[in-house]
């Protein structure tokens, strides 16, 4: 996971990728907890295929689809690159793979690879941009990256103040960076 | 065997915006009301308090708020020849759950429909004739007109502390408000919020090309401000956590802020939560209600007998009650006869991304409340001449970024990859000057083949047959669609946005993209019982002790945000209530 992650997400000069941001945390997480097990949705029987309109109806979790998903795209990659599993690769053929997989050109033994693709896609970013709180976006990696001042709750003073870059560093649920003594 | 709890004078089934002003009403008319509801309690300073609230991931994306599909869900399809499958997660709409209900998280945009809203069938006979509207278009006059509801518009406004410009006092067109809406008795009880840099340059744009747009009517109070009830509010922070948050902030209009706090305090009241209600029940004439029966949530069945019964959940609950209890003949769209389901509509919601050169603005999109923004009404309605245009009905345009919650709001210009260096690079450079998902707020007009009906293979949790939803969009909802976003982005282009990305509403109608929880009709309010299922009281035609709030009532939908309106209807139907049925239970109208 964090190598997809990191592929998604790469790091540059300025800020740090995927990996190092805790996205595989993230979803690890998501994945143990209620989302993982779609605690809360409509998850009876009958199962039919439907229209894109009629949105997902299938029987997995993301929990399953991850578990049975990750698995075929080592073997995947196995059977490809010699022997090598994803996270062994060099970037370009990361690259390819997750390109295959997105396009629908890499199919996965017993998994749905762009469905999965799509899926990791949407979770690794969430995880990126969400509240350090949940293990991604570590020292508020992703805010400081875009400029989003987090969990403020006024901003009385700053709403005349138009054109303005606001100055005040990114405030997570649980503090700022700086409220937490290192080491 | 239900097990039978002593008489009250009123049952309110749910406690949100309708069921708390129905309660208020009726309590202070000294009658015994409880409220039944489905969901929990929900308190503003213990449920969202500021300092934890404001967390993207668990209120919007995990929809902390909403109710559990697990709990109640519909099936869906486009077309009458399809196998509707259920909505497993919520997606198009996200229906509401709890004490408050939609109020608690809503974006608190308080529009008034237009005066030809509500006269729509004749209004638009009138002035193109009746062949100008397709055939399988069921629209329909109300019944009540934008006169009757104006002085409950003005009670509620004053209720929840309304900021906004009048744009029509007494029949005065004022300067900054907006022109085309219907005449106003007061002006609003606050004045206008603040506006950001992007819907400040939006408003200037819209002005330079010759429109009048106004500040959009917000329920975030501009000032602190103190209601009829005494109730205090206070200045919104402009926090950029509004619509699907509940604000511990107190400046949000909803019921936990402007009603049950005196509410809950009179002895004559009483509520219960996380009980649903099963049906009304009805005495052997089938004609006359005794009551309702729920459940606990021990699964213990209760009986509540009442002498007067308010259906007041979210629309599509109340359409599923009505059937659930043989009240009304259930729709049919092939034989066209019975009225519960019938007239079902949504909004058909489109918009414009704008994409800005970042050395030359900066937005801030994350200061921002619910319901900030400049809007027009040039295309709303029959504002503007249909004739050469081939189709009816519209909405209004509106810059109205309610935040700039990463998650959702981090995009990237047309053509940027997904994923990987060259997107993250475009979302750096793009977050702080994109005008993010511009307002096009149209309307969803009804049709014989969009309704309601009970699904025949899908159950919920108590073995209830689901709501079934049949419905798509008609050619007439996508060609208003591609008039107004392009009339939306001449606007974006007049303010100087380097790119422009127009999103106009397309077919078939998706019930996994979000537009927005506004599902109106099914037991639409009206002059003739074959048409309507209630008069216009929002009485039952068939059992004259149900009156039915909401926007089920609407006969279709207008291009403004509902709550308003639903909320002006309930306080008329309470002023009749109180003033002519208590003094003799009886039909109001005649059949």
């Amino acid at each position: 996971m964090e190598a997809i992650a990191d592929r998604i997400i790469p790091p540059d000069a300025e800020t740090p990728g995927g990996k190092d941001a805790g996205c595989a945390v993230f979803v690890d997480r998501q994945l143990a907890g209620p989302y993982g097990q779609r605690d809360g949705h409509y998850n009876s029987p009958p199962f039919m295929n439907g229209t894109k309109q009629q949105g997902e109806q299938g029987e997995a979790s993301p929990a399953q689809q991850y578990r049975k998903s990750l698995d075929a795209l080592d073997r995947h990659c196995r059977s490809k690159f010699s022997g090598k599993a994803f996270a062994e690769l060099v970037d370009s053929d990361k690259d390819s793979v997750l390109h295959g997989l997105e396009s629908g050109d890499v199919s996965l033994d017993g998994a749905d690879g762009k469905a999965f693709f799509k899926l990791a896609l949407k979770n690794i970013q969430a995880g990126f941009f969400a509240d350090p709180l949940y293990g991604g976006n570590r020292d508020l990696v992703a805010w400081k990256m875009i400029g989003f001042p987090g969990a403020r709750y006024n901003y009385l003073d700053w709403i005349d103040r138009h054109n303005e870059r606001f100055p005040l560093p990114p405030v997570g649920v649980t503090g700022r960076i700086d409220w937490t003594p290192k080491g | 065997m239900a097990r039978k709890l002593p008489r009250k004078d009123v049952v309110i089934i749910g406690l949100g915006w309708t069921g708390s002003i129905l309660a208020n009403e009726l309590t202070d008319e000294g009658l015994d009301v409880i409220a039944i509801e489905r969901g929990p309690w929900r308190d503003a300073p213990t449920d969202f308090p500021p300092n934890y609230a404001q967390d993207e991931l668990r209120y919007h994306i995990r929809h902390e708020l909403f109710l559990r599909p697990e709990q109640n869900t519909f099936t869906f399809r486009n077309k009458m020849d399809q196998t509707a499958l259920p909505i497993r997660k919520w997606g198009a709409f996200m229906p509401p759950n709890g004490v408050g209900g939609g109020g608690v998280h809503w974006n608190a945009e308080t529009w008034r429909f237009l005066p030809s809203d509500f006269v729509l069938r004749t209004h638009l006979t009138e002035r193109y004739g009746a062949s100008f509207l397709p055939d399988d278009m069921t629209i329909q006059d109300w019944g009540v007109t934008y006169d009757d509801l104006e002085p409950h518009y003005d009670q509620f406004e004053y209720l929840c502390g309304t900021s906004g410009a009048a744009g029509n006092l007494r029949g005065a067109i004022q300067a900054g408000g907006n022109p085309f809406e219907g005449p106003r008795s007061r002006p609003y009880p606050n004045p206008p919020q603040k506006q950001g840099f992007g819907h400040t340059l939006w408003g200037k744009a819209a002005q330079e090309l010759g429109y009048k747009p106004f500040p959009q009517p917000s329920g975030n109070m501009s000032q602190a401000y103190t209601n009829p009830l005494g109730l205090h509010l206070g200045p919104c922070t402009y926090c950029g956590f509004c619509e699907w948050f509940g604000c511990g902030n107190y400046s949000k209009a909803s019921p936990q802020t402007t009603i049950l706090p005196v509410l809950i305090r009179k002895s004559n009241f009483s509520a219960r939560d996380n009980c649903e209600v099963m049906h009304i029940n009805l005495d052997r004439s089938g004609k006359h209600a005794t009551g309702v029966t729920f459940v606990d949530t021990s699964n213990v069945e209760w009986e509540q007998p009442a002498d007067l019964v308010i259906l007041a959940a979210f629309s599509v609950f109340n359409v599923q009650m009505l059937l659930n209890s043989n009240i009304g003949k259930p729709y049919d769209p092939v034989a066209n006869s019975g009225v519960v389901g019938r007239n079902f509509t949504h909004q058909a919601m489109s918009s414009v991304d704008g994409f800005f050169d970042k050395d030359k603005f900066n937005f801030n999109p994350f200061i921002a409340s619910g319901a900030i923004g400049m809007c027009i009404d040039e295309f709303n309605g029959d504002n503007f001449d249909h004739g050469p245009l081939g189709f009816v009905g519209g909405g209004y345009l509106g810059q109205v970024q309610t935040n700039g919650r990463p998650i959702q709001s981090a995009i990237v210009p047309p053509g940027t990859p997904k994923w990987g260096a060259q997107w993250k690079r475009a979302v750096a450079d793009n977050y702080l000057s994109t005008l993010v998902g511009g307002s096009i707020h149209s309307s969803f007009y009804s049709y014989r083949d969009v309704y309601l009906d009970r699904d025949p293979t899908y159950k919920d949790r108590f073995g209830r047959p689901m709501m079934r939803m049949t419905i798509d969009f008609h050619d007439n909802e996508l060609k208003a669609a591609n008039y107004l976003t392009d009339k939306y982005a001449e606007i974006v282009h007049a303010m100087g946005a380097h790119q422009i990305h127009k999103k106009p509403r397309k077919g078939p109608y998706d019930i996994t993209t979000y537009q927005t929880t506004h599902l109106n009709g099914g037991a639409v309010m009206g002059v003739d019982p074959k048409t309507s299922v209630v008069n216009r009281y929002l009485q039952s035609w068939d059992v004259p002790n149900v009156f039915v709030m909401g926007a089920s009532a609407f006969p279709q939908n207008a291009g403004y945000n509902p709550t308003g309106t639903v909320c002006a209807l309930a306080y008329w139907s309470a002023d009749a209530i109180r003033n002519q049925y208590l003094k003799n239970p009886r039909p109001l109208v005649d059949a």
